[in-house]
């Protein structure tokens, strides 16, 4: 199994793709009785400072309808110069350039190593990075004042030649024009009424009057600038200007009166922020990024009235469809994030407030077109800040972690279809051959569209066998995959990065054995999960935790070893052993579970869950829990209440949070000030030991996880007790005052009970 | 404090404190004051006032001057008659004089009614004319110098009402009348007349004894009537007397109009100059109801003594007939021009302000009428009868005071709501929108920046001169700065809103492109006080011209710049005026948009009216939003082509905003009066957010308005704001019978919002007689008002009916009411002789002077849109501005004495009364020429223009050299005289004879044949003769 083990987190490292399964069944029957589905994750743009990009483009296969891109996986006439597509078998001819081509000298595409290769393309026009900064300016005083501070810094780590645009809004908006002398110029739009991207742009005067129809094809880019020059201006012309236009925002000026919220015009906002790029640069790279301070509250897209007394929709609210403005500007948001989307803009959100900002209606903004969301209490806190500035972090190149524009395009071998994606993508509806009839995710077509990813962006992508049963792949038959993105690097070029890979197949009946030990349990969490969280968008939460269940069953039924009716028998292999505690723990996820969670809040976790990469996933689904004592080095136990002990200092990472828990007596110890007496000086290391490690963990993860420090019967360890598998409660009382652990006051089944009741089913003929 | 400061100081008499210390005798004084010497006459004079008078006559002036005087004593003094029984069969001394067969003065009526109405033969006519004509040397008339002569007819004219009515109680009258009788006989008349002059005289006498008590209450009114009488007789004698033969009688009909002598019938010159000769210069007391005010060309000082001064208000007549029968005999429009904040002269009393504190003024319970001196205390002062509607109502404690013995209340005159007829209220929060107190009003500059506004210089020199206009925002005297706001707004296709916060180191600019929703996207930094924001103000305009420099934007908008500026007031919760500076037909998409629909050809027919409609209908309902609003919007226009002036205008005129239009504006030329009119329009004096509301006695009430209103309701006056020069002519109907005894009282309500933010009520009151005698009904006629009414009227009326249906009506109209003075007034005589009653006696030369206006008859060189401008221009004017507009000035210049500073007389606007020789000034109030004859003195245009002759005169200019030579200098110093006070900054044209542009200038000529139709006054004149005749038969 290490081999397995070996093999998946190779491939991983390589390609940044995990499967499910690592051998595939070989028919469609088959597969469809393995009840996880054959699928992978994949993360397109995973960092690989091993792997320099080619400087020229790729080589595809001749037939239109395929157009595969030549890999180490193609066979190769080095005499005929011919290769043979391992897609759809067309024989092609390489191109001149490769006449010298042999076996020993080997373009990197056709080396076994290179089953990823990145081509960077030369052609086109090359459009610099744009950032559209959209700012609420109905904040706090302190708020506003911290978030211009945020922005002014991030002026400066924008590339020099990077256009920014800056439009603010309140009861109004008002798109700035950046290049005026002597008189700071805005325009300003009524923030009850929505627009058109046509009618925007004849108010920003954008189009121009006597512009040809068409034939003046070659000219347009040259009008660009010119066009766009009054609202993107290059960052290094307009610096001082726009440093100064920020520190003078002053908050809204309409008074508010007592009882009301102020008026907010976010969805008129964001409609002219995509309009404006939609007609002045539609498919370039650019980013929108939307900063607020509360829900909006008036015209297309408003979330809440303006009445205080009137609180925001809760869970309660949507489920007895209470939330008169929900369905209204989702489909605002919804209509303005595909047009983003279509042409490659992503939008990000940053909403920053102590009550719900919208985010459910706003998160398919977000959610399609690859932004980022940020949630935070306030602008003014560390959270925002470094969150925000993560954003403009660097590789080891020196360019952004950031690229636009992207769409990923999936190849396969003739035995697979490609069911859909879950993951900050949109479909491009490009239906073609390999696609599946049956949708899983975003299905219905073998293109999506990633307007903004970044090397942790990970997409689950769903495959369908469709090999019939009677039609057996010959021996050592292979099935593959080729993942195909094109993208705007941050350093404006274009780039391909393509990854081929392939697996073998397997007979289910003969070759159970093999296809068992293939199965990667972490990566078929992550893409249940995500399968399930997708499912919750739409569905009952309760009925998504009965088809998880039901799922866990029939897998345990499939792969366990038992006796029928005889629960104490039910044994699982090594490769399926964790995979029932992640289902306990999603089921109590707050991805599925909305109780305690505003909707907001549920809107957050879930974009997040749906583009990080398998590790902060499992982060995500099973949160971490190290251990610091005297009794020896920090180590990891068990998210189980019996972790929790007097003597010891814990450390959880739920990804969206790290806490750090004293147990009782450290806590007593820490109030009675040990740590600063230099005889008990390995009580401060110890105190200071999980501190280390936390703020390692902050470094890197984005967005900023919430910092909690807290100790035995704090209010905040509530966060820590929540997550915990409660195996002691008030109602078990085996362990009841015992020194082992802290009982959680909840009447939620441990996981002791639930894999109880998993044996049961699993074994039972019922079902 | 206004209570103070009212008590503290003497009564409001400007002139004599010391009567108003002393109560009753006060009203015996109030006529006295006119001069020192006459009022120790009048005392004297005692009970039967015609000896009196006649002894002023006799004093100084031998002649005629004294006439007038006497005139006017008997006009002023009208109230006293009232006591009279005797005057009301005076009346019937007119030709209806046998129906009444009064008592005691049927004995005098005879020789009266003969005297009153000068008939000639038509024979006769001729040989008059020319006597009078010559007037100036005519051997008949021979005594009197020429002016005198024109005095002397007046004089007798009216002399003789006096004499009559005291006749009837006393000796004196006899000698008027008997002079009046002469009159009857064709030829002497004249003489006679002049003879008669001492007849004159008796008017004051009946002055003195009603004055004080009688004004308000009741001894004075039931004898009412008689004052009219006489003055009626009055008014017929004059007439005939002043021309004898020719003007009173045109030849009938048939007789070729060619032979008439221009000179024969009445000139408006010699009315003014008289009415000036005798009422110029005096104090002219409101005390009596009824009686009629000087002309509007003559200057004199005007003590408000319970009436509201005539340059409040003015009516068409000032006794109404009793029965609506008898005003649909005369069809003579009843109607009142009110001014409300017409500008007072510095040497009379402004207004007092009453303050009641938080119970707000005292208001009849039934109508509403405010306390003023129509209301009658009664029950010991407990409670008071309102003069309106007539309810009995309690006096509110807090106001209760004891009578005198004569019934008036003890604080008569320490409360200006008692005796005045002009003051202001305080209003309470009741009289606020929302209850809430009004925040000061803001000025709202909006400036077209267009790429021809840009490149001709005007948004620069606009800029310019708002930097020094500011500075002079209107203010209350009290006030250090002003609390008026200002702010600012570009436009061309989209607008241009700049925040200029004193906080802020420079503008902003906010840009609103939503010109279909248009809105205001700033609030706090919009409207700023000008002191506190003047560094970034100044800032700001000096950077809008080059900020657009590159601009090539052609298209504008403009309905949505009104909008833009009313929603920003809405928004700042404040009335205020929006100026806007706007050049050309606003084609731009946008609501409002409008298109070139100028189509001569629609000129002479029905559809011809739609010229003067709206070309959409955005523009109504915006105006009426700016009205609700208290937005006011005052429109500069820059035509260089048709910009639609009958649609631009609509919202300027509607919320009482003022149009100036500028065609084919150059800087370099027509800076000066653009500038002027700025400045002026800026600095006047202007109420806010106003509603008016005219309230009557019973028995008649206001049916129609004309003016920068908005009605929304058939009796609220909206007016987003109103200024000094705006005038609403309002017309009055019969709904029941009118009394002789309680007669026709007015009273209009201002409520509005001062240039610092208080909310005022400006109370005016008027009383008017009621006669069932027509001849005190034509006695009593304005024509300047009725001019006044019957332009508004037709002028409102070209929006719906075709032009030539309008002129019809209007000379339908003038035959019908001259037909009904011949047929009821006037003596008996030969069908064919023109008769006119004296007050009407130059109705025939302004009808036809607004017969030809191009409003109303369309020439070929006058645009569309100068007529839509004219016809706005004519419809917020009072009587004065309409008066001048429709009869120019025309002053001869070659003949000035450099060393007097009088205006040389005017003479009559035809040409043949122009020389070669001479130089003439024509003015009407919107335009300005100097009309040159070819042989011209050289010394005079060397002195003017500094060039050596004639020809070098460059014609461009628009206004004089400023010369160190006492030519010019006078020149420039009438054109200045002639100039203050009007409105609008008139536009000087330099007109050579025979050379092209003179063609323009002969337009103004308006007693001449129109060169594209219009008749001649002459023509007129016979033509209006033909339609009486016919009417009578």
């Amino acid at each position: 199994m290490a081999t397995y083990l070996e093999f998946i987190q190779q491939n991983e490292e390589r390609d940044g793709v995990r499967f499910s399964w690592n051998v595939w069944p070989s028919s469609r029957l088959e597969a469809t009785r393995m009840v996880v589905p054959l699928a992978c994750i994949l993360t397109p743009l995973k960092e690989r400072p091993d792997l320099p990009p080619v400087q020229y483009e790729p080589v595809l296969c001749s037939r239109p309808t395929c157009k595969a891109i030549l890999n180490p996986l193609c066979q190769v006439d080095y005499r005929a110069k011919l290769w043979a597509c391992n897609f759809c078998f067309q024989r092609n001819q390489f191109p001149p350039a490769y006449a010298g081509i042999s076996e020993v000298n080997q373009p990197a595409e056709l080396m076994p190593q290179f089953s990823t290769v990145e081509y960077v393309i030369q052609r086109g026009a090359q459009s610099p990075l744009i950032f559209l900064y959209v700012v609420d300016t109905c904040l706090e005083e302190d708020d506003l004042q911290a978030l211009k501070e945020s922005l002014q810094m991030s002026l400066s780590l924008l590339p020099p030649d990077a256009l920014v645009g800056l439009i603010t809004f309140g009861r109004m908006v008002q798109v700035h024009e950046l290049s005026c002398e002597g008189i700071s110029k805005s325009y300003v739009f009524r923030g009850t009424k929505d627009l058109t991207a046509k009618q925007i742009q004849d108010m920003l005067g954008l189009t121009k009057p006597a512009v040809p129809v068409h034939p003046a094809r070659p000219a347009q880019p040259q009008e660009h600038p010119s066009i766009s020059s009054r609202f993107l201006q290059p960052i290094h012309k307009i610096d001082m200007n726009l440093t100064d236009l920020l520190g003078e925002l002053q908050r809204d000026p309409w008074p508010v009166p007592q009882g009301k919220r102020p008026l907010r015009s976010t969805g008129v906002a964001l409609s002219i922020a995509v309009g404006l790029l939609e007609g002045t640069f539609p498919n370039t790279g650019a980013r929108i990024m939307l900063f607020i301070g509360g829900p909006p509250t008036q015209g297309p897209g408003m979330v809440v009235g303006d009445e205080l007394k009137v609180p925001i929709r809760s869970w309660h609210d949507i489920e007895k469809d209470n939330a008169r403005f929900m369905k209204k500007a989702t489909k605002h948001y919804e209509m303005l994030a595909n047009r983003a989307a279509a042409n490659g803009h992503c939008v990000d959100i940053y909403a920053c407030a102590l009550d719900q900002t919208g985010l459910l209606e706003m998160k398919c903004c977000t959610n399609l077109t690859g932004g980022h969301m940020v949630m935070g209490d306030s602008f003014n806190t560390s959270l925002f800040k470094q969150t925000f500035q993560r954003i403009f972090s660097k590789d080891f190149n020196g360019n952004f972690r950031m690229a636009f524009g992207a769409t990923l395009e999936v190849k396969t071998s003739r035995e697979l279809k490609v069911a859909g994606a879950i993951g900050p993508c949109v479909s491009l509806n490009v239906k073609g051959p390999c696609v599946s009839e049956n949708e899983l995710g975003v299905g219905g077509t073998s293109q999506w569209k990633i307007c903004g990813l970044d090397p942790t962006s990970t997409l689950g992508i769903y495959f369908e066998v469709v090999n019939q049963h009677n039609a057996p792949i010959p021996q050592g038959g292979r099935g593959a995959i080729q993942f195909v993105t094109h993208y705007q690097h941050s350093s404006t070029q274009r780039r391909i990065r393509v990854t081929t890979i392939a697996r073998n197949w397997a007979d289910a009946q003969s070759q159970l054995k093999h296809i068992e030990a293939a199965f990667d349990q972490e990566a078929a969490a992550v893409l249940m999960a995500r399968l399930g969280v997708f499912r919750a968008e739409s569905e009952e939460g309760p009925d998504v935790l009965r088809w998880l269940d039901r799922q866990l069953i029939r897998l345990c039924q499939k792969f366990g070893q038992y006796t029928k009716e005889d629960p104490a028998s039910f044994r699982l292999s090594d490769s399926f052993s964790l995979y029932p505690q992640f289902m306990f723990h999603l089921r109590r996820s707050p991805f599925l579970q909305v109780f305690n969670n505003s909707p907001d809040e549920s809107s957050y976790y879930r974009h997040h869950f749906a583009r990080q990469d398998l590790t902060q996933s499992l982060i995500m689904i099973q949160p971490i829990l190290y251990s610091y004592s005297f009794h020896g080095p920090p180590e990891p136990v068990l998210l189980d209440s019996s972790s929790i002990l007097a003597d010891r200092i814990l450390l959880m990472d739920t990804f969206f949070q790290i806490v750090i828990y004293l147990g009782e007596t450290i806590a007593q110890w820490q109030k009675a000030g040990y740590q600063d007496m230099p005889e008990y000086e390995n009580f401060k290391h110890l105190l200071q030991a999980p501190l280390d490690d936390a703020q390692e963990i902050l470094h890197t993860r984005f967005p900023m996880p919430r910092y909690i420090n807290t100790e035995h019967g704090g209010s905040q360890a509530r966060f820590l007790l929540s997550k915990v598998n409660p195996s002691q409660t008030h109602n078990n009382l085996y362990a009841w005052g015992q020194e082992t652990g802290a009982p959680i006051l909840t009447d939620d089944v441990s996981l002791q009970v639930f894999m109880d009741h998993l044996k049961k089913l699993a074994v039972s003929s019922a079902c | 404090m206004s209570q103070q400061g009212y008590v503290a100081t003497p009564p409001y008499s400007q002139s004599q404190p010391g009567i108003g210390l002393s109560p009753p005798h006060y009203g015996h004084y109030g006529d006295p004051s006119h001069t020192g010497s006459p009022p120790g006459m009048m005392k004297p004079a005692g009970p039967l006032g015609a000896a009196a008078p006649g002894g002023m006559l006799p004093q100084g002036h031998p002649p005629h001057g004294p006439h007038q005087f006497g005139q006017n004593g008997a006009h002023a003094q009208g109230p006293p008659l009232q006591r009279f029984p005797g005057p009301p069969p005076v009346n019937s001394a007119a030709p209806s004089y046998a129906p009444y067969s009064p008592s005691t003065q049927s004995s005098y009526p005879s020789p009266v009614s003969t005297s009153s109405v000068a008939q000639l033969g038509t024979q006769l006519s001729a040989m008059h004319v020319n006597s009078y004509g010559s007037g100036m040397a005519p051997p008949s008339q021979g005594p009197p110098g020429p002016p005198s002569a024109a005095a002397a007819f007046q004089g007798p004219s009216r002399s003789p009402q006096p004499s009559i009515l005291q006749p009837g109680s006393q000796v004196l009258p006899p000698p008027p009348t008997a002079l009046n009788g002469p009159s009857a006989s064709p030829l002497p008349p004249s003489t006679h007349r002049q003879d008669g002059l001492p007849g004159p005289a008796p008017p004051n006498a009946q002055y003195q004894p009603p004055p004080l008590p009688g004004q308000t209450l009741g001894p004075g009114y039931p004898l009412q009537q008689a004052n009219y009488g006489p003055q009626m007789a009055g008014a017929q004698l004059s007439y005939p007397g002043g021309f004898p033969g020719g003007p009173a009688q045109m030849a009938g009909p048939p007789q070729p109009q060619k032979k008439l002598d221009p000179d024969s019938i009445p000139s408006p010159i010699q009315v003014i100059e008289n009415d000036r000769a005798t009422r110029g210069g005096q104090v002219y007391t409101t005390n009596t109801r009824g009686q009629i005010p000087p002309l509007v060309t003559t200057d004199c000082t005007i003590q408000d003594q319970g009436n509201a001064s005539p340059r409040y208000i003015r009516c068409t007549t000032y006794c109404f007939p009793c029965t609506s029968d008898m005003a649909k005999q005369a069809q003579i429009p009843l109607a009142a021009i009110i001014k409300p904040f017409a500008t007072i002269p510095s040497n009379e009393t402004p207004l007092y302000l009453v303050n009641h504190g938080e119970t707000g003024p005292v208001r009849c319970n039934r109508c509403k009428a405010y306390m003023c001196p129509f209301m009658q205390f009664i029950e010991g002062g407990r409670r008071y009868q309102c003069g309106f509607c007539n309810c009995v109502n309690d006096v509110p404690p807090f106001y209760f005071q004891h009578l005198d013995h004569i019934g008036r209340r003890l604080d008569h005159y320490e409360k200006p709501e008692l005796s005045l007829g002009s003051y202001e209220y305080v209003a309470t929060l009741d009289y606020c929108r929302k209850n809430k107190p009004p925040s000061p009003p803001a000025f709202i500059f909006m400036i077209d920046v267009s790429y021809s506004n840009i490149k001709n210089g005007l948004v620069k020199l606009i800029c310019e001169e708002l930097k020094t206009v500011l500075e002079k925002l209107p203010k209350e005297d009290q006030e250090e700065t002003s609390s008026l706001r200002v702010g600012f707004i570009t436009y061309n296709k989209v607008l241009h809103f700049f925040n200029v916060k004193s906080t802020l180191a420079r503008p902003q600019m906010m840009v609103v492109t939503d010109v279909s929703e248009v809105f205001v996207p700033l609030l706090d930094g919009f409207l700023v006080s000008y002191q506190e924001s003047q560094s970034v103000i100044h800032n700001l305009l000096d950077q809008i011209p080059e900020m657009f420099a590159d601009s090539n934007e052609n298209e504008t908008v403009f309905a949505p710049v009104i909008r833009a500026g009313m929603e920003a007031l809405k928004a700042a919760d404040c009335p205020g005026k929006l100026f806007i500076f706007h050049s050309s037909l606003p084609t731009a998409e946008a609501p409002g948009k409008l298109k070139n629909r100028d189509d001569k050809k629609l000129i002479n027919t029905d559809k011809e009216k739609i010229l003067f409609q709206p070309q959409t209908n955005v523009y109504d309902p915006l105006a009426k939003d700016c009205v609700a609003h208290g937005c006011c919007v005052t429109l500069f226009l820059f035509p260089s082509q048709y910009v639609d002036v009958a649609s631009l205008g609509l919202v300027p005129q509607l919320t009482g905003g003022t149009l100036y239009k500028y065609n084919n504006f150059q800087v370099h030329l027509d800076s000066q009066q653009f500038l002027n009119d700025l400045r002026n329009d800026i600095e006047k004096k202007i109420g806010f957010d106003a509603i008016m509301r005219v309230r009557t006695s019973t028995g008649f009430r206001a049916t129609d308005f004309f003016g920068g209103i908005y009605m929304n309701n058939t009796t609220d006056v909206e007016m987003a704001a109103i200024d000094c020069d705006k005038a609403v002519t309002v017309e009055f109907k019969h709904d029941d019978k009118l009394s002789e005894d309680s007669g026709a009282l007015i009273q209009c309500a201002v409520l509005y919002t001062t240039v610092s933010g208080q909310r005022r009520l400006r109370i005016h009151n008027l009383g008017l007689n009621c006669s069932s005698q027509l001849a005190d009904l034509y006695k009593s006629c304005e024509t300047d008002a009725l001019i006044n009414f019957f332009a508004k009227s037709a002028f409102k009326a070209v929006l719906h009916q075709p032009l030539k249906v309008i002129r019809e009506i209007l000379v339908n109209q003038t035959a019908h009411v001259l037909a009904c003075y011949r047929k009821n007034c006037a003596s008996p005589s030969a069908a064919s002789q023109l008769i006119l009653p004296d007050s009407m006696k130059v109705l025939p030369v302004y009808m036809n002077c607004l017969l030809k206006n191009c409003v109303l008859l369309s020439r070929p060189e006058i645009s569309t849109d100068e007529r839509a401008y004219q016809r706005q221009l004519v419809m917020t004017m009072g009587v004065a501005d309409s008066q001048l507009f429709f009869y120019p000035q025309l002053r001869p210049i070659h003949t000035l004495d450099v060393k007097s500073t009088t205006l040389p007389a005017a003479i009559r606007c035809s040409e043949s009364r122009l020389s070669e020789e001479g130089i003439f000034l024509l003015a009407n109030g919107v335009n300005m020429f100097l009309w040159l004859g070819v042989s011209s003195p050289p010394e005079l245009i060397q002195g003017i223009f500094n060039v050596p002759s004639f020809a070098h005169v460059n014609t461009d200019i628009t206004s004089l050299p400023e010369l160190g030579n006492p030519y010019s200098q006078t020149l420039r110093m009438i054109m200045g005289i002639i100039q203050q006070k009007r409105p609008y900054s008139m536009k000087l044209t330099i007109v050579k004879q025979r050379e092209q542009p003179e063609m323009v200038f002969r337009q103004f000529l308006v007693e001449d044949k129109g060169l594209y139709g219009g008749s001649s006054y002459v023509d007129f004149l016979c033509c209006v003769h033909k339609e009486i005749c016919q009417l009578l038969n």
